[in-house]
């Protein structure tokens, strides 16, 4: 199984880099824009067709190494 | 007599402040020893643990995210959580917030930029054993050299900080006024654990010891721990 992990800075924590694309798409005349967020994917390929497990297993790498949760939130999306 | 301090130095693949860190406590006339990562104990008899700048582990996924797990940091965690006294510089900094020894985490800068200059910073709280040699409102003169350096904390952890007069340090003006330079809350520049043993700064005191070259004000900094 694959898990996509996705990690962005929290709500209410600014976020300079999507602010500075932000600025950009908006001085390149793209208009409408009301936020950008940057953040990071974190594929991780497992040995494992259980989805229970792999859920599990993956928040775990979350928790522990892949989120830091003091600034950041993350996402799991398991295929 | 001034008492001679035994102090361990940290060594993570991608460190390269920590020569700059033992010339400056040998300087001072206390004995250092390099402590590689890999690494399960800690010398005998220490009296302070420094994790020096750099940036291991190429700052992979965040600045010290994965140094934070190296075997020598579980020996640092027992040493700080039994009262021993443990300095992070920059790096070390983050590397201490990650391991959760001391609060709040550190982002990139808000102009996304790497910032490397002279910093006034100014004295927030001195009633602890690091900044015991300077005075409260006294401005420093401390160079700076990162990119992740914009320091958060939400509100409820701010307030704590004031409470336990955990805020060391804030980037400021020669007068003292606070100054925005990375975009930190409240421009904070160092914070120490409740306890007061486990300090860290995005400075560099290790960098000022000659007014030859721009300041001597860390020799204070670091004189500190001889208390």
């Amino acid at each position: 199984m694959t898990a996509v992990v996705n990690v962005f800075l929290k709500e209410g924590v600014l976020d300079p880099q999507g602010k500075a694309s932000h600025h950009a798409l908006d001085s390149l005349g793209f208009n409408g824009v009301a936020d950008v967020r940057i953040g990071k994917q974190i594929i991780i390929k497992l040995d494992t067709d259980d989805r229970a497990k792999a859920e599990t297993d993956v928040k775990e790498m979350c928790e522990t190494l892949l989120a830091n949760t003091v600034i950041e939130d993350y996402t799991i999306e398991i295929n | 007599m001034q008492k001679t301090l035994k102090v361990a130095v940290l060594r993570f693949p991608g460190t390269n402040c920590e020569f700059d860190t033992q010339y400056a406590f040998e300087k001072l006339g206390h004995s250092t020893e390099l402590v590689w990562h890999e690494t399960e104990t800690l010398p005998a008899d220490i009296d302070l643990v420094v994790v020096p700048g750099g940036f291991s582990y190429g700052d992979y996924l965040r600045s010290g995210s994965i140094a934070r797990f190296s075997p020598v940091m579980k020996a640092v965690t027992s040493y700080a959580n039994n009262g021993g006294k443990v300095l992070g510089i920059c790096n070390g900094f983050q590397i201490l917030t990650e391991a959760g020894l001391l609060p709040g985490a550190l982002k990139r800068n808000n102009n996304l930029h790497f910032i490397s200059k002279h910093q006034t910073l100014s004295v927030i709280n001195n009633d602890n054993v690091f900044l015991n040699k300077c005075e409260k409102g006294e401005v420093l003169n401390i160079p700076i050299a990162h990119a992740d350096g914009n320091y958060y904390i939400d509100d409820e952890g701010f307030k704590a900080l004031e409470a336990n007069e955990q805020i060391l340090l804030r980037y400021s003006d020669k007068n003292g006024e606070p100054v925005v330079v990375n975009g930190s809350v409240t421009s904070i520049a160092g914070v120490c654990n409740e306890n007061k043993n486990v300090f860290g700064l995005m400075p560099h005191p290790e960098r000022a010891l000659e007014a030859i070259l721009g300041s001597e004000d860390g020799i204070r900094m670091l004189k500190g721990f001889e208390a």
